[in-house]
């Protein structure tokens, strides 16, 4: 036992915490690992969430009631020039936790700032192309083919808002707290959701708009 | 105990979390595994059965590459809890997903 201890206060370095003794360190440490694996079980639901609105847009493909077809208004280059832009902003917050583990508090925020720009720019271009479905006649009561369409396209658009503003949130925490073990996890966290909602861009990307207009 | 030392050093430690390099290979295979299903539907290169093949086949890549490359779903530590987790969901969603188009096969509009 004394011998673990050692050798923790070794690997830590600073006595001066070291009559703190190591385990309360290694509690919150703890903590915020469970809290990072909740997170997990969070994206897990959301994967399950996704499944379902995949399963009713594949379902429902074929029903667009005699009104628009996907493959007759959907404008793919706009499309690709989204996947690209969220894309990128899936590396860049990966950089951004590069520069957090470097302990660069102004680098990890200017990517952050970068990632939420790319965000905002993904979220404008799909404002932009819903509001061109809807002046060629198709809403989310159309058909069954747009109301599945509405619906996935829609919950993926509203994830990435969320994340814009909880990214606005985390940038000005930041600012004012600094990297600490907290604003870390709760970075590691954030990097998480991008990633996973870059990969059900991708499913959207690949199942709705590639084969809609194949 | 190892475990506990690898993880301690939180001043300057690289590997872990991901490096420069490992991102820009992500990013780079992301970038390739998004044009290859592009090229093949844009130009009409292969029949609709191999295209949707294989652009499903890239798009389950890509979330490999994510998974491994930005997400560091290697770098979780023995009891992997993250991995079991993920599992149990896309088992889950795999069900649903099928189970649907299963179910609904003969029940879709003809065309």
């Amino acid at each position: 036992m004394a011998h673990a201890i050692d050798t923790h206060k070794g690997a830590h370095g600073h006595s001066a915490h070291g009559s703190h003794d190591g385990h309360h360190g290694h509690d919150h440490h703890d903590q915020e690992e469970m809290k990072t694996f909740g997170f997990w079980l969070f994206l897990i639901t959301d994967v399950i969430l996704f499944g379902t609105l995949f399963a009713t847009f594949v379902v429902l493909r074929l029903n667009t009631a005699g009104g628009p077809t996907g493959a007759e208004l959907i404008e793919l280059p706009g499309i690709i020039a989204s996947t690209f832009i969220l894309l990128t902003s899936s590396f860049t917050s990966g950089i951004a936790l590069l520069e957090m583990n470097r302990g660069n508090k102004k680098g990890l925020i200017l990517w952050l700032i970068i990632t939420a720009l790319l965000g905002a720019s993904f979220i404008y271009l799909e404002v932009t192309e819903f509001i061109h479905l809807v002046h060629e006649g198709a809403t989310i009561g159309t058909s069954a083919y747009w109301s599945a369409f509405f619906t996935l396209v829609g919950t993926h658009g509203l994830h990435v808002t969320v994340g814009l503003v909880w990214m606005t949130a985390l940038i000005i925490q930041l600012s004012r707290r600094g990297i600490t073990p907290v604003t870390k996890r709760k970075v590691n966290i954030i990097s998480l959701y991008w990633h996973f909602l870059d990969v059900v861009w991708i499913f959207v990307f690949t199942i709705v708009y590639l084969m809609g207009v194949m | 105990m190892a475990n506990h030392n690898a993880h301690s050093g939180h001043g300057g430690h690289e590997g872990g979390h991901g490096s420069m390099k490992s991102y820009v290979i992500g990013f780079v295979l992301s970038i390739v595994l998004t044009i290859i299903p592009l090229v093949a539907v844009m130009n009409d290169m292969f029949s609709k059965q191999v295209t949707t093949v294989l652009i499903l086949v890239m798009a389950i890549l890509q979330f490999a590459v994510q998974l491994l490359f930005f997400m560091h779903i290697r770098d979780e530590k023995k009891p992997r809890f993250n991995l079991i987790a993920l599992i149990f969901g896309l088992v889950i969603m795999l069900t649903i997903v099928a189970g649907s188009i299963w179910i609904m096969t003969y029940n879709a509009v003809a065309t």
